[in-house]
């Protein structure tokens, strides 16, 4: 390994440098299963970081699923939250510190089932905090049961014959739900199968950290994924299942873009 | 000589954590405890010294919201009541579990379920038992006047900082709802960002600096051997607390024949009853533990060398008489007396109970 290191050193120069891994990646080996979706958006989050220059200045809070180790991988300080609770954790942190950047990462059983009512209520306080929300619809950690994101008809650990409405309830679109809240500033899906979608997301997270740097409200950034492991198909194939089952239901786009609602013009006139 | 105030316990609360520098209050309202946020509210300490206050969805979110901040580094407290309490015990646990200093103010009422909103100790053993899941401790304080509601914020954000561990008031709806005279604290400024580095700066989240490595707010540890001794740190910790902070108030026992032994309301009644029994020509004494967890189990057990017997005295169905009799280990009788549900019971009550179960034989 060590003369494989020495060669790509001797290889790689700063005129024929194209790419390199964000410095505010640490060296450990991601425990994600290959295909899946985590690495990539831990990535997107390092590098916007990196270029922001907001290294020290940036605090994480993780949640409980397969991202629970996210501190291991984004080199900043951290909070791991229980299940849910990340957005209350993010909201403690940012109150007695108005002035870091605070983020909260998420999945969708985390954010969008036991985590609801904090989800909902930090973004209609319009906290000044990042929200990234990744909706694999299924649970990856516990292997694979159903999370409110699963589709009609999805097969699960916990839905064997596929998600029955009348038995589980609808898939929950709660990114529309946050996008009619007020102190949202932000709004949007994204994706990251492709490397012109990927692009497209950093875009997103950039500027959601800049709308937090601005205090104007919350900014949330779901991220449409694939849990190959899961959903139990290769990588290649669960690209294409999340395209042709999950972005008809869940499109890609910004639900929102401004800023939190001026609270003059709600105010009762007494 | 502070400024001296007339002020309900709860209000107390409220009105030394802004004096003692705390940085935030996160709550939910409950009764009977609700004038802690009331107060906060009314003064806007955000204007003079910074503390934030924020009234959360639920005490789920408060007790995360402080997770959140304490692991900040900074000063921060929530208060609920009992019901409250068990929704916040998860919480409780990670906070004990990523080791993180902060304060909780329970202002008890019956229960169990909804209960009642009259006041109750039925919470001892939640309190110094655990309450969450997993092998923690809280440290606990019993305070008994609404001066040492005043008293012990300052003193359980000294203890929590101390051993990196979150600290209980515990009280109930009779001292929170209470007025009394009250000689308040002089202020004291907020840590600046400079301090909370140097006071935690080793561990708290506070913004990575490149000269090290990452601060991590966790609880979780998946390898058995490295969690194992996590555990055993904690333990450690704990055990520490037990020889260096336990906290009573004896009264009248250097020449008692029997002692009750009391916390909190329940204490105050005992006050009167012994001077009941003494009247009466019994000799009698109390002891107050000011420290649930520790519990003065040495001094019981000093005690227990040369009384006839103890009577413990408690608003619930008879917990704290569990610890009582740990620490006399059968050399004496140790009885029971309470009430449930909501009742305070008497003076004269107290001093009967104690002549039928002990002085009586």
């Amino acid at each position: 390994m060590a003369e494989v290191a020495e060669n790509i050193q001797n290889i790689i120069k700063p005129e024929n440098l194209v790419y390199q891994k964000s410095p505010v990646l640490t060296d450990k080996v991601m425990h994600y299963c290959p295909g899946c979706s985590h690495g990539v958006v831990h990535k997107i989050i390092a590098e916007v970081i990196d270029e922001m220059g907001i290294q020290e200045d940036t605090i994480g809070v993780s949640p409980v699923g397969c991202s629970v180790f996210a501190y291991n991988y984004i080199d900043i300080d951290w909070h791991e939250a229980a299940h849910g609770r990340a957005p209350a954790v993010a909201t403690g942190v940012k109150r007695v510190f108005p002035n870091k950047f605070v983020f909260s990462y998420q999945g969708d059983g985390d954010l969008a089932a036991i985590g609801t009512a904090e989800t909902m209520h930090a973004v209609n306080r319009g906290e000044n905090i990042v929200m990234v929300f990744i909706n694999n619809a299924i649970y990856g950690m516990t292997g694979g049961q159903m999370a409110p994101t699963t589709m009609v008809g999805q097969v699960t650990a916990t839905t064997p014959y596929g998600r029955d409405v009348d038995l589980n309830g609808y898939p929950l679109k709660i990114t529309e739900l946050i996008a009619q809240l007020p102190g949202a500033a932000y709004v949007t899906r994204q994706s990251v199968q492709t490397a012109a979608a990927v692009k497209k997301t950093k875009k997103a997270i950039r500027k959601a950290f800049e709308i937090q740097a601005n205090k104007k409200g919350t900014a949330f950034v779901e991220v449409v994924a694939t849990c190959n492991s899961g959903w139990k198909i290769s990588p290649v194939d669960s690209n294409e299942w999340m395209e042709e089952h999950m972005f008809p239901f869940y499109p890609l786009g910004d639900l929102k873009d401004g800023e939190k609602e001026d609270p003059e013009a709600l105010k009762m006139n007494v | 000589m502070g400024e001296l105030r007339l002020m309900k316990g709860n209000e107390v609360i409220a009105e030394a954590a802004i004096r003692c520098g705390c940085d935030g209050y996160f709550g939910y309202p409950i009764t009977p405890q609700s004038e802690v946020m009331e107060t906060l509210m009314n003064r806007r300490p955000w204007d003079e010294t910074g503390m934030v206050v924020l009234q959360a969805e639920s005490e789920v979110a408060s007790i995360n919201m402080v997770y959140g901040a304490a692991g900040a580094g900074k000063k921060v407290m929530t208060s609920s009541s009992s019901p409250g309490i068990s929704l916040m015990a998860e919480g409780i646990s990670y906070l004990a579990g990523a080791e993180l200093p902060c304060l909780i103010v329970n202002v008890q009422r019956g229960g169990p379920g909804l209960g009642t909103i009259q006041p109750s100790q039925a919470d001892y053993f939640q309190a110094t038992k655990g309450g969450g899941h997993g092998d923690y401790r809280l440290i606990v304080l019993a305070p008994a006047s609404v001066q040492e509601m005043n008293d012990f914020v300052d003193l359980s954000f000294e203890l929590a900082f101390k051993y990196r561990n979150p600290v209980m008031i515990l009280s109930d709806g009779a001292i929170g709802q209470m007025m009394e005279k009250v000689e308040l604290a002089d202020y004291k400024p907020r840590w600046t960002d400079e301090e909370v580095k140097e006071v935690s700066g080793s561990w708290a989240a506070i913004g990575k600096s490149p000269d090290r490595e990452q601060n991590i707010i966790t609880s979780l540890e998946l390898a058995s051997d490295k969690m194992e001794q996590n555990n055993i740190r904690f333990q450690a910790k704990y055990q520490k607390i037990q020889e260096n902070e336990v906290r009573f108030e004896a009264i009248d026992c250097d020449d008692a024949d029997y002692i009750l032994v009391a916390f909190g309301s329940s204490a105050r009644v005992c006050q009167k009853t012994i001077q009941l029994a003494r009247a009466k020509g019994h000799k009698v004494g109390l002891l107050r533990p000011i420290t649930l967890f520790p519990f003065p189990t040495e001094e019981i057990k000093r005690l227990a060398g040369r009384v006839k017997g103890f009577l413990s005295v408690e608003m619930n169905a008879g917990q704290m008489v569990e610890d009582v009799r740990l620490a006399v280990n059968g050399k004496v009788p140790v009885e029971y007396y309470g009430r449930m549900g909501g009742i305070i019971p008497s003076p004269d009550e107290v001093e009967k109970a104690l002549e039928q179960k002990l002085i009586g034989e």
